[in-house]
């Protein structure tokens, strides 16, 4: 116990700050998740061959290729990209982009490939009057979107969603390899300078717990607002 | 884009892809026989076995692999007892470690395929069997059983591919499998994209594979419909 006192002799604290980082992680990925499915659901829905085949490739592409070879690719990957765009301009320094920013990033676009699919298939899930109903009534594109399907598509899409969040949560581990000092990343140090990597990695395991059994309660608790009436 | 490293690094990553089929071959037989054994358990009508079976599940899904293989490899070696005893020859090694972890995962995921399938078999099939005068225990093996795997068979597919995609944590214990060799390239060469591109193109190719694999079992076993 005495290794998870907080202050200056134990762990307790790092362990706690690390735990909100893991958390700001996972939301922040999770929403540029939502960002990208925004973008790619109407690609995939899309009656065009093309906007399609640009819809299908990112889903296939994300979803079958380790998220920590899609890490790496944005770890190594982005502060070249970003150092050659800023080569243009004439600044040639080393350029290092917060580990924060690109380890979201890399999860948000992973995520984003599993909500896409979780949207479009409540999309297609909802009954054809519906968008018949509200052709018949005249509605406008916004409101058609916003009054008739996106509430019945949330109801839809939730149950998976809290999947996709849970993928999104444990995968914030991956962004350790980077040096982002979430949960994962903080009990390798602690582990490796008080030499009892069992105990801290087994704590570990125990917040993401915390951190998924608390979810799902919040979830659930959604789930039964967005299906009154059902 | 930088083609002659794309074209050289190929068959080093193409070498790289046989440790990763080995892991993935040997953690998902190994994770069927736990998936099954678990699935039983929790069907099970003693509460405590049967809550047993489900907390296995319910860990071993809540937290991430990384933990999982990070607790077997890094932390099992801290007991003395465990040093001590002959497990230590399987559990010193990083690729039985990682092999260990993956089975466990897969296992609790395939635990939950298998209960759902064996859930939703039609009282009618077991009935049948029943009113033909055959034992349980052959229900059991000749009814229920390849019913379920029938049922089971999509989900159990994505939850392969999954598992492919999970072999790439083994580089983090410092197995050298295609994301290994991947991550190597790309700091030595410091050119992500190219190594992306084709490492990436093997890891899609086999989860191509597996789709249609699958997708032509369901075919073959869709006598139910």
């Amino acid at each position: 116990m005495e290794l998870l006192a907080f202050g200056k002799t134990g762990w307790g604290d790092e362990l706690f700050v690390a735990t909100l980082m893991t958390v700001a992680v996972s939301l922040t990925a999770m929403i540029i998740g939502f960002l990208f499915a925004l973008i790619f659901t109407p690609l995939k829905l899309s009656k065009n061959k093309f906007l399609n085949l640009i819809g299908n490739f990112y889903t296939t592409v994300i979803r079958g290729v380790p998220e920590l070879l899609v890490i790496y690719l944005f770890f190594f990957g982005g502060s070249g990209a970003i150092m050659f765009v800023a080569s243009m301009f004439g600044y040639n320094e080393y350029i290092e982009i917060n580990a924060f920013l690109t380890g979201s990033f890399a999860i948000g676009i992973i995520s984003g490939a599993y909500s896409t699919e979780v949207f479009r298939g409540a999309i297609q899930s909802i009954d054809k009057g519906q968008f018949e109903a509200s052709k018949v009534l005249g509605l406008k594109k916004p409101a058609h979107f916003f009054k008739v399907i996106m509430p019945q598509m949330l109801r839809l899409a939730l149950p998976n969603l809290s999947n996709v969040w849970q993928i999104t949560l444990k995968d914030t581990s991956l962004i350790s390899v980077t040096g982002l000092v979430e949960i994962m990343r903080q009990s390798y140090i602690a582990a490796g300078s008080t030499r009892d990597p069992l105990f801290f990695y087994s704590f570990a395991a125990l917040l993401y717990l915390l951190l998924t059994f608390l979810s799902m309660k919040l979830i659930n608790k959604l789930e039964l607002k967005y299906s009154r009436g059902f | 884009m930088d083609f002659d490293l794309m074209i050289t690094s190929f068959p080093k990553l193409l070498n790289a892809t046989l440790i990763t089929l080995k892991l993935l071959s040997l953690s998902l037989f190994f994770g069927l026989f736990i998936g099954l054994l678990f699935a039983i358990l929790r069907l099970n009508k003693n509460p405590i076995i049967n809550k047993f079976a489900y907390g296995y599940s319910y860990v071993f899904r809540g937290t991430p692999l990384l933990v999982q293989i990070f607790i077997i490899y890094f932390g099992l070696g801290q007991l003395e007892f465990i040093r001590s005893s002959i497990l230590w020859i399987i559990l010193k090694e990083p690729y039985w470690c990682a092999i260990i972890a993956f089975a466990l995962n897969t296992g609790a995921y395939t635990s939950e395929i298998l209960r759902s399938a064996f859930q939703t078999i039609k009282p009618g099939f077991i009935e049948a069997g029943k009113s033909l005068g055959i034992s349980n225990k052959i229900i059991f093996y000749k009814i229920q059983i390849p019913i379920a795997i029938r049922q089971s068979l999509p989900a159990y597919g994505n939850e392969i591919i999954l598992m492919l995609k999970g072999t790439s944590l083994a580089s983090t214990v410092t197995l050298m499998d295609l994301t290994g060799v991947a991550k190597y390239i790309i700091s030595t060469t410091f050119k992500p994209i190219e190594v992306f591109i084709v490492a990436g193109g093997i890891y899609l190719f086999m989860t191509f594979l597996i789709h249609n694999l699958i997708k032509f079992l369901e075919k073959k076993y869709s006598y139910l419909q």
